[in-house]
């Protein structure tokens, strides 16, 4: 049905307000980090206004940075999103059975989600320090360790602490995200294969497994996308050290533009993670496509 | 329409990421169109002015010098902001050349970048107003870029030995080290004789802490990052040998393995715990040790003079605060006259119990010495002699990033300390050109 002109001219002013805005806080920003990419915006360079293509892009991807801060990316982003996927969904299981106190472990467990990463990174660097870290404490009391050891001080450890800080801020999420799905199942359904001599083993991977898939991938997605962005728990626990070993992408881009004010590269690099960020989105998207189809 | 919804949601996400780094603005003269004073006209002027909540003058501190300079000046009200240290980077760069803020505090190692970039006014010509001599060479120095002024040195401060005094006396040493060979021999009796078993904590993470404890051992060493034309000299036999030193400290265990994820804050709990004998840091830690509240070494430990070498008496790192003009001011002369009131005499002697002034003939003012403490004061007059700078050098902030990483490397002993410098050396011979 075609609209009258005076009704097209009316939906036009109703969501010009809206379009506004989308383009003041999206879209602006975004072509404004294009041009920023491509001319040369770093406020000390003297070259500074001058159009210079893809140099920026070049520049990055062959600079000695860019692929040991997409491994560390790489890691921290897999093995939080793991830790969180699974752990959450060992929860979600434990809470959506039937025993005492159950309603009061469901409402005290969205806390560590509820705390802001600020606290939360601070929280975790007193927890870990070195020198008077509860964690240190209890171990050595414990004689798992002879001495406090330096978790944050050791290139080898930092950044597992810093995915351990994480996990256990937002496992919750992905415990709500299951539990909230596996509430939804038919109960009758797993009776019936109760009944039917399942074991619990066979009911989870013949039943609930199968049914959790589209939450699984929901979480992933967006927990993919949320580490690849992360970098207020680097600055708070590691700024990017001992010696890099923490020192993602998106903390570079930072340290480019906030440090070095290398406007232009920090728009690449930004650029680039959003890239890289759309391409797992549309893998994952395929993924779960396909197994709609199937 | 799946289609649509995909393509909207990737440019959504990508928008996410890039939203942070737009906005940025772009360079702005720094000539300063110096108006006409509005308030000479009658018109009141509204001055806003960026500061630090800790460290140095309170906020109390600044609110009175505020209301003081209001109470003289009636045309001119001052809007005054406090962030946190690591806000005021982020918030001058966003704001400099909107001149969101007139007036800013900011980093000594700062003016340099923001003066290439076009962040600040040069001031060069209202400095002539100023007793210049009277204000202490290392401070005046720091707000200096290619021979010209981007600030007043306001809120003084450089590095100091805290030194626990009982300790040394339980070994029978009855003397502060005034030398490195002398400070890691009594670090050895402290650890042989087991009274701590790391003598040394020392700001050694990955943070600008680090450079700023290097700054002071390569001086004392007789190195320094650049020579007097600025050009980079950071594998220069001083410099390699300092950096030797420090590696040698942590790897014999006289200095805390554990410094390595220190910051200036680490360095003090652990001090004020009596887990060190020996420590570098600012002037804030002399009150914070002699705390009976939160410190376990008060009345223990004294401020003094950080050690040297036969190459150098001292050498301490400049940590002072400069007060700039944003390039985006609409009130360069009112701002002008609010920064020199905080940074005039008649203001740094009134507030000194919490910064020293930055001008050598307060030094001596009995009232001074009352209220800034004697102890400290006599440290700092010593101390002041002795300050070296971070290089002023636009590229400073970046090259920065690199040695933290560097030297970092070099501490963990996953490398030597001639590779890392040459590496560097390399770095800021490339980042000086542009």
């Amino acid at each position: 049905m075609k609209l009258q002109k005076s009704e097209g001219r009316y939906a036009a002013a109703l969501i010009s307000p809206a379009l506004i805005v989308v383009f003041g806080i999206i879209v602006a920003p975004i072509l404004a980090t294009l041009v920023y990419s491509v001319v040369n915006n770093n406020m000390l360079s003297s070259q500074y206004g001058q159009f210079m293509g893809l140099h920026f892009y070049i520049k990055a991807l062959t600079s000695g940075d860019f692929w040991p801060d997409l491994g560390r990316t790489l890691y921290y982003t897999i093995f939080s999103t793991v830790i969180e996927t699974f752990g959450g969904l060992l929860i979600a299981l434990l809470l959506n059975e039937k025993f005492p106190g159950v309603k009061f472990l469901r409402g005290i467990i969205i806390i560590p989600w509820a705390i802001p990463t600020v606290v939360n990174g601070s929280l975790w660097k007193l927890i870990f320090n070195g020198e008077y870290g509860v964690l240190n404490a209890i171990l050595t009391k414990l004689h798992l360790f002879a001495t406090y050891q330096s978790w944050l001080g050791d290139p080898k450890t930092a950044m597992n602490v810093v995915i351990a800080a994480d996990a256990w801020k937002m496992t919750p999420l992905a415990v709500i995200f299951f539990l909230a799905a596996l509430q939804g199942f038919d109960r009758a359904t797993y009776e019936a294969a109760m009944v039917d001599g399942a074991s619990v083993f066979r009911r989870f991977f013949s039943l609930t497994l199968p049914n959790l898939k589209p939450t699984i991938l929901i979480i992933v997605v967006m927990r993919t996308v949320e580490k690849f962005k992360a970098f207020d728990i680097f600055y708070l626990m590691t700024r990017g050290g001992p010696a890099d070993a923490t020192k993602t992408l998106m903390y570079d881009t930072y340290l480019e533009a906030f440090t070095n004010l290398n406007y232009s590269d920090a728009a690449t690099y930004a650029y680039l993670i959003a890239l890289i960020v759309a391409l797992l989105t549309l893998l994952y998207v395929n993924i779960m496509k396909r197994g709609d189809e199937e | 329409m799946k289609k649509l919804a995909k393509t909207l949601s990737c440019g959504l996400l990508a928008a996410l990421m890039v939203l942070s780094i737009a906005g940025c603005g772009s360079k702005a003269s720094t000539t300063g169109s110096t108006s006409a004073a509005a308030s000479a006209s009658g018109e009141e002027v509204t001055l806003n002015a960026l500061f630090m909540k800790q460290a140095g003058y309170s906020e109390d501190d600044v609110n009175a010098m505020t209301a003081d300079f209001m109470a003289a000046n009636p045309g001119i009200k001052v809007n005054v902001t406090f962030v946190a240290y690591e806000e005021l980077e982020p918030k001058i760069l966003t704001s400099a050349q909107s001149g969101g803020y007139d007036v800013v505090l900011g980093d000594c190692i700062w003016p340099a970048q923001f003066a290439k970039a076009g962040l600040v006014l040069d001031v060069t010509d209202r400095m002539a107003d100023l007793d210049t001599s009277d204000i202490y060479e290392g401070a005046l120095d720091s707000t200096k870029y290619e021979g010209r002024y981007y600030g007043i040195p306001w809120l003084n401060d450089v590095k100091y030995m805290f030194c626990n005094t009982a300790m040394l006396a339980q070994a029978g040493i009855n003397t502060v080290p005034t030398t490195w060979d002398e400070l890691v021999a009594d670090a050895k009796i402290l650890k042989d004789q087991g009274i701590v078993e790391y003598p040394i904590a020392a700001c050694y993470a990955q943070a600008e802490c680090l450079i700023c404890d290097y700054t002071c051992i390569s001086g004392a060493f007789g190195g320094s990052f650049v020579d007097a034309d600025n050009n980079p000299t950071l594998n220069s036999p001083e410099n390699v040998a300092a950096l030797d030193f420090m590696y040698q400290t942590v790897a014999d265990g006289l200095t805390n393995p554990k410094s390595l994820e220190m910051i200036e804050d680490d360095v003090l709990s652990t001090f004020t715990a009596g887990n060190a004998a020996f420590a570098l840091n600012w002037t804030y830690m002399n009150a914070s040790m002699n705390d009976e509240a939160a410190s376990s070494v008060a009345g223990q430990a004294v401020i003094a003079p950080i050690p040297g070498t036969d190459k150098a008496v001292s050498a301490t790192v400049n940590g002072g605060m400069p007060l700039m003009i944003t390039a985006g001011s609409k009130h360069p002369d009112e701002a002008w006259a609010y920064m020199s009131f905080l940074a005039s005499k008649d203001t740094q002697s009134k507030y000194c119990a919490d910064a020293l002034p930055i001008w050598k003939s307060l030094y001596s003012d009995p009232a001074v010495i009352a209220a800034g403490g004697e102890d400290v004061v006599n440290a700092s007059n010593t101390q002041y002699q002795y300050i070296v700078n971070r290089p002023q050098v636009a590229y400073y902030n970046e090259l920065s990033t690199e040695m933290q990483t560097e030297l970092q490397n070099v501490l963990l002993g996953k490398t030597t300390a001639q590779a890392a410098l040459d590496g560097l050396q390399a770095q800021a011979e490339e980042l000086a050109k542009g």
